[in-house]
């Protein structure tokens, strides 16, 4: 799904700083994310990458720059809040509620983006039923009843996918979704979600340090070095430039 | 199944009293602890400890006290002083957890323990508004109009408190079935997801304290109207580790639990009184000592699991 770039950009991000202690985590990021579009951002391991998600959702606060969600500032906004605006965040550690099966935990961010108040029981027939078609649509029926610290990391992963989709977000914002995923389940795990996400025309953005995994999926890609954006474009394109490849595939050649 | 066993135990509870009226005295007195304990095993699921909540079931009970203490002004009708009980207890609650469900942990527990124990100083300290230490006496009000002798009150309440723990108990048991109950448990392993998620954290926290606090209310409406007398010691620390006792002691997993573990815990603190005057507390911590490394998840869970191993036979 080629983005429009006559659109209105859905995030976009202005001259974000932030600094821990010494270390420059954001020195001057803009970047513009069009509806409809995947956009992975690759780099060396501090360079900043989780931190932009991080900011993004709310959880940091920039010390200079803004945020924009449909040209609307949501800046320094507490998470919930830029969630509940179409925000969603999917995490390199899957981010779930072991007290739980799986079923129950997409039950319950089903229940978070509509009914969280209401008097009725979450396994409610409703929710019960579109929880079965999210499950069915990730491939985690076989697993609906498991307790989720008995499921294996695939499952996890694909999971904690499933709980930022429940919210039916615009945006979705992932951390390395293949990250700790064996490499015969990789392609299994982001074919599944990619087919979920362009389902229901979500506009994703994704950490990732897989480069195949990159060239596969991504429609434009952001290359993050030392809190910056050295360069973006096309990955058919910005994998080739030697000097990309020197910072972030240096290490695995 | 549990549940066959528990109609059969509501069964007993519900005759007993009939052959042996002191019974129901200590079982009003159990289902009313057995309240302030649900109140905590609520906000156990939560992962929160409070060791103040004797703050909410004192309130309760000196209402209660007031409001019979001036009979032109205040109500003399029980259904109405304990659902003042319940009022006071749910205000207070309100009140109470704007401030301490910013907190988790300890700060949590020792915030809950620091507000009871001003509540309990000014109970002992305003002598000519609560009696002090010596506290008040709470009159046999009137039962739906009608005026009673104590004896036939005691067990009116005491049936009427039943009733009552019932009714609240099915409540409670679908308020858990609902996504805010099933959130609470998520507080626990996973506060910062049900944020990515939406879920206002802070406010599933203050509902389920206030619902906590007005159990705990309404549990010392029924003590004050039971025993007939208020003191300061309703609201000492000790009260509120006593419902934590009873909480874990019968277990959080499921609602009969903290009520199941109240009656226990009232019989053996009844009897063992009587026969082990000075160390009673013995009996109370070896039974605490055994529940957690024999049955974590309480009595309740104790009785589901021997049946269980029973039915797989």
């Amino acid at each position: 799904m080629p983005q429009n770039r006559s659109d209105k950009p859905l995030l976009e991000a202005r001259d974000l700083h932030l600094r821990f202690g010494g270390v420059i985590a954001a020195a001057g990021i803009n970047l513009k994310v069009y509806p409809g579009e995947f956009l992975a951002i690759i780099g060396p391991n501090g360079a900043g990458k989780s931190t932009f998600l991080n900011i993004c959702t709310g959880y940091l606060r920039p010390e200079r720059g803004q945020v924009f969600l449909e040209g609307r500032e949501i800046t320094g906004l507490p998470p919930r809040t830029i969630a509940n605006m179409g925000v969603a965040r999917a995490f390199q550690i899957p981010q779930l509620f072991t007290d739980k099966t799986v079923e129950e935990n997409l039950l319950l961010a089903l229940a978070a983006r509509e009914g969280f108040w209401r008097w009725l029981p979450l396994r409610a027939k409703d929710r019960v039923e579109e929880g079965q078609r999210l499950l069915r649509a990730l491939g985690l029926e076989p697993f609906a009843s498991f307790a989720v610290a008995e499921t294996p990391e695939g499952v996890r992963k694909l999971l904690d996918v499933g709980m930022a989709l429940a919210l039916r977000p615009k945006l979705l914002l992932l951390d390395e979704p293949t990250s700790g995923v064996s490499s015969e389940e990789k392609l299994h795990v982001m074919d599944t979600l990619v087919q979920a996400l362009r389902a229901q025309g979500v506009t994703a953005v994704f950490v990732e340090h897989d480069m195949d995994v990159v060239r596969r999926y991504a429609d434009r890609v952001a290359v993050w070095a030392e809190g910056k954006i050295m360069v973006e474009g096309e990955p058919g394109e910005v994998l080739k430039d030697p000097q990309v490849l020197a910072t972030v595939v240096g290490v695995e050649e | 199944m549990r549940w066959p066993l528990l109609l059969l135990a509501l069964l007993v509870l519900g005759i007993l009293p009939l052959f042996l009226p002191w019974l129901g005295f200590v079982f009003t007195l159990a289902l009313a602890k057995g309240l302030a304990a649900l109140g905590i095993a609520l906000l156990l699921r939560a992962g929160l400890v409070s060791f103040g909540h004797g703050l909410f079931f004192g309130a309760g009970a000196y209402a209660v006290a007031f409001a019979l203490r001036e009979p032109g002004r205040g109500s003399q009708e029980a259904t109405l002083l304990l659902l003042l009980a319940l009022v006071v207890g749910l205000v207070l609650g309100f009140l109470v957890g704007l401030f301490v469900s910013r907190y988790r942990g300890i700060f949590f527990a020792m915030l809950n323990l620091a507000f009871s124990m001003v509540f309990f100083a000014l109970l002992a300290k305003f002598y000519h508004w609560t009696g002090g230490t010596d506290g008040l006496r709470v009159p046999t009000p009137t039962v739906m109009g009608l005026v009673l002798e104590r004896n036939v009150f005691g067990e009116v309440l005491f049936y009427a408190s039943l009733a009552l723990v019932i009714g609240l108990s099915l409540l409670l048991h679908t308020f858990l079935e609902t996504p805010v109950g099933k959130a609470l448990g998520a507080i626990q392993t996973n506060e910062v997801r049900l944020e990515y998620l939406g879920i206002p954290v802070q406010r599933v926290i203050l509902l389920t304290y206030l619902l906590s606090a007005g159990l705990a209310g309404l549990g010392g409406g029924l003590t004050a109207l039971a025993v007939g007398h208020v003191v300061p010691e309703l609201a000492y620390w000790v009260a509120s580790g006593e419902f934590v006792y009873i909480a874990i002691l019968g277990g959080i997993g499921a609602v009969p639990g903290p009520l199941l573990g109240a009656l226990v815990y009232e019989l053996i603190r009844t009897f063992a009184f009587k026969y082990l005057a000075y160390s009673w507390q013995l009996l109370l911590g070896t039974t605490m000592l055994l529940v957690i490394f024999f049955a974590p998840g309480g009595i309740w869970m104790l009785l589901g699991e021997r049946r269980q191993r029973v039915a797989s036979k």
